[in-house]
């Protein structure tokens, strides 16, 4: 039966091959523009570590002074030095690393290679086991080399190819601006997107190649990147940030279970109030403690363009689809008469209904296939794109899958009425006249 | 032309010319918002910047390892840059208008306040203004007895600061609206600085919100050659490839291990700072042309349909004594009320579509313009599109009359 269908839906769209081809290019564009804009929605709005978002937790506290202060007010985005410190210090939770970010000038011993800049990022050393970041040479630091400023480095796997041709560097020194760090570890490709762990840098295409203790750092004053914020009155320099009153680190707690993190709350709240008792905060208690997820969220990490963009595409395809709806319409009933005899015959509206809606589906599928090559044409536009976030726009198989799904859903949505309102035809009528 | 046979021919075709409808609403609502927010970014790519910009350069560097006296060798640079034919004014700045990375202070007008008037971003350096070619519209310019050393601000503890700054109108008239800034003394934490000249415009590195893209102020501080900072080179627009190319060369001949971040003309420092919005505008443009042809080529189609369907009852009317002319009009009078009640509804679609994106988008209400210039569009892609199936129908021989099918 399927067969038939099939067949006389093939002789039906031959019969009139501008206008199949017209439905055909009209779902094709539809389905090519949303899924373009959809798969770099899908791309952008990912979980960055799906095995352990729900457990990694992002601590925020207020240590401002009164100024501005209204009942309202958010607490800072990053946390200043003491508080780090005390957080850190604290060990509350399974892991848990202090970081900020920083751009380091490298200078390759090997002479072919001209000395350039690499983002950095100066952490301690929880930062590696928490994240699950996979090593192909070496280890991470220890925390005892944390505390004692030890000169070392973890490199990436790209960093590693660039100055080492791919070798096991451990145990070599790599000359960052002017001091020699000893590499302990070099990570295999991790890239995790968004940047979850530090939004101040650009959010997408930040690659770090180079991961420095964090003391370490401070102590040979590497050059740090993102923002810092500050109140009162003494400015930063660069070099007391420790002491001055700002904030400008990330911290990140592992709390391996809800019953931790409302535990971790609560001793946030108890750190607030033992420092405002102790004169350091003026505020009132004011913490946050999100997971990754709702960190992303309340960052909007997903650029207000890319979404508009989904819209506007799926704007164009409910377009396409009417067009496609009105087409049809008047394709079926051109063919009452046909219709007619079939019923006359004896053909059930069911029967009729089905083989319209084949017909329907056909062209679906048609135009799946075009506008999946279209979304292939259109994420290929959106990576010759300047924006930050144009690499990572590629098609993956759930999305592929979802393209054919759309499609023949959308256009057997969009067949349903044309072929009801067919079946409706009174088989005396159409055989009466002509 | 009776339109009430149209009408009556219509009913009959009651969903096709309901769907016709919504078609042209649609298109006519998205068009209407999509030209509306190409508008919008066109305004925004376009706003001043305050700068010359066809006479302005921008180079940044960083040095490898920590270098002492920072000072000494930024003077070294500029007195070399200075020594380039061609350069009329160059400057050591802290940033760069359109630069991205910025250094933002908030301002009060009493210590005491608890809340701060306004956020605005620093630019630090010495002759900055001259650098970048920002017209002085008040008061006057900076000179070099204002300036201070930073090494001194740090030295003393914020002690010795500059007492004078230059501020750019839009912050001046935040603060001291419809009067005059120069004389004003501004707080920046409890630090008083008087207010001597007003810019007319110098525009932030970095814009989070458009209202307050233009709060800018010009501090007259000496800056160390620290890494991440800027040499602005002022030239004449043809001198500029030249010029960025020996400025290059000279602070390599001073110091070979040094590092160039960013070299290029203050044309691409606009044309990268708006890079998305120009994509963003690609995609609308593109979005508007597909939904045109989609639109057009479907009243085709349909057009086509009908006439095929129609064929006897033009025939007949042929036959009857109307000429090919009443034919022609009868199509083309039948898309323009189609396409009509289609704008009409398009219209307060668009409107609907704009209040959403008012919510979630810092827009302005979609001016009336808008839905006329897109009604005038879409009569004109509606008659277009129709043209060709209303020839085919008024190209019907009347003997079809008495032919049957």
């Amino acid at each position: 039966m399927f067969a038939y269908n099939l067949e006389m839906a093939l002789r039906s769209l031959k019969r009139n091959r501008a206008l199949t081809l017209l439905m055909v290019l009209a779902i094709a564009l539809g389905i090519g523009a949303s899924m373009t804009t959809l798969t770099v929605l899908h791309v952008l709005s990912g979980d960055p570590i799906p095995e352990s978002s729900a457990q990694l937790y992002y601590p925020q506290l207020d240590p401002r002074d009164m100024d501005g202060y209204t009942s309202t007010s958010k607490p800072p985005d990053q946390l200043s030095y003491p508080d780090g410190m005390a957080l850190l210090k604290a060990a509350r939770g399974t892991h848990q690393a202090l970081m900020t970010g920083g751009a380091v000038p490298i200078q390759p011993a090997q002479s072919g290679i001209e000395p350039f800049i690499e983002d950095a990022r100066y952490t301690t050393a929880d930062f590696f086991p928490m994240f699950n970041v996979p090593f192909i040479f070496g280890h991470a630091w220890a925390s005892t080399e944390d505390a004692a400023k030890a000169r070392v480095v973890v490199i990436t796997r790209e960093l590693n190819d660039k100055i080492f041709n791919g070798k096991d560097s451990t145990g070599q020194s790599l000359r960052v601006n002017g001091h020699d760090l000893r590499i302990v570890g070099v990570i295999d490709n991790w890239r995790p997107n968004p940047h979850f762990y530090d939004l101040n840098m650009s959010t997408f295409s930040e690659k770090e190649n180079v991961f420095v203790p964090l003391f370490t750092a401070r102590d040979l004053l590497l050059e740090r990147n993102g923002s810092s914020d500050c109140w009162g009155n003494n400015g930063n320099d660069g070099e007391h940030m420790e002491t001055s009153d700002c904030v400008w680190l990330q911290f990140w707690v592992q709390l391996d279970s809800p019953a931790k993190a409302a535990d971790y709350k609560e001793f946030l709240v108890h750190y607030s109030q033992e420092q405002k008792a102790l004169g350091r905060f003026q505020r009132p208690p004011n913490v946050q403690l999100r997971n990754v997820i709702e960190w992303l969220d309340y960052n909007k990490v997903v650029p207000g363009d890319v979404r508009l963009q989904v819209w506007l595409a799926l704007g164009f395809l409910v377009v396409c689809l009417v067009n496609t709806v009105g087409l049809m319409l008047a394709k079926f009933l051109r063919r009452a008469s046909e219709l007619g005899v079939r019923r006359a015959l004896g053909a059930s509206r069911r029967v009729i209904f089905t083989q319209l809606l084949v017909e329907a589906g056909l062209v679906g599928l048609v135009g799946g296939l075009g506008g999946l090559l279209l979304s292939l044409l259109g994420l290929w536009l959106v990576r010759l794109q300047p924006s930050d976030y144009a690499s990572l726009a590629r098609l993956d198989l759930p999305m592929l899958l979802a393209t054919f799904v759309l499609a023949v859903s959308a256009t057997l949505v969009a067949g349903m009425l044309p072929a009801w309102r067919a079946c409706q035809v009174v088989p005396a009528l159409q055989l009466k006249s002509n | 032309m009776d339109i009430m046979p149209i009408l009556a021919s219509l009913r009959h075709h009651k969903i096709t010319a309901l769907l016709v409808v919504l078609e042209i609403a649609l298109t006519c609502a998205i068009v209407c918002n999509s030209v509306f927010l190409i508008s919008q970014r066109i305004d925004r790519m376009n706003m001043p910047s305050g700068v010359a910009e066809d006479e302005v350069i921008q180079i940044q560097t960083a040095d490898i390892g920590r270098r002492a006296d920072t000072m000494a060798r930024a003077r070294e640079d500029l007195a070399a840059i200075e020594k380039i034919a061609g350069v009329k004014n160059v400057a050591l700045s802290n940033q760069v208008p359109f630069g991205r990375s910025s250094n933002n202070s908030t301002i009060k007008l009493d210590p005491n306040q608890k809340t701060e008037s306004l956020n605005a971003t620093m630019y630090q350096g010495q002759d900055v203004i001259q650098a970048l070619g920002a017209q002085v519209i008040a008061g006057r310019d900076l000179t070099h007895e204002d300036n201070v050393d930073l090494s001194v601000v740090i030295a003393s503890k914020l002690t010795v600061i500059p007492k004078v700054v230059v501020i750019s109108s839009g912050m001046a008239e935040k603060l001291w609206p419809g009067q005059s800034a120069v004389g004003k003394t501004i707080y920046l934490g409890d630090k008083p600085m008087m207010v001597v000249g007003v810019l007319r415009h110098l525009v932030r590195p970095s814009i989070w919100d458009w209202n307050t893209a233009d709060y800018s102020i010009v501090i007259p501080m000496r800056i160390g050659a620290t890494p991440g900072t800027n040499y602005i080179i002022r030239t004449a627009p043809a001198d500029r490839e030249r010029v960025l190319q020996q400025a290059v060369a000279a602070l390599k001949v001073i110091n070979p291990n040094r590092l160039i971040l960013k070299k290029r003309s203050f044309d691409e420092v606009r044309r990268e700072y708006f890079q998305d919005d120009r994509s963003m505008i690609g995609l609308l443009v593109g979005v508007c042309v597909a939904l045109l042809v989609v639109t057009a080529l479907g009243i085709v189609g349909l057009g086509s349909f009908w006439v095929a369907q129609r064929r006897r009852q033009i025939g007949v009317r042929r036959a009857l004594g109307a000429t090919r002319a009443n034919i022609l009009h009868y199509f083309q009078t039948e898309n323009f009320i189609l396409t009509t009640v289609g704008i009409a509804a398009g219209a307060a679609l668009a409107y609907g579509v704009n209040g959403l994106l008012m919510q979630h988008y810092e827009l302005p209400r979609l001016p009336g313009a808008y839905p006329a210039a897109g009604a005038i569009l879409l009569w004109l892609v509606g008659q277009a599109a129709v043209l060709w199936p209303a020839l085919r129908a008024a190209a019907v021989p009347p003997v079809v009359a008495t032919r049957s099918t």
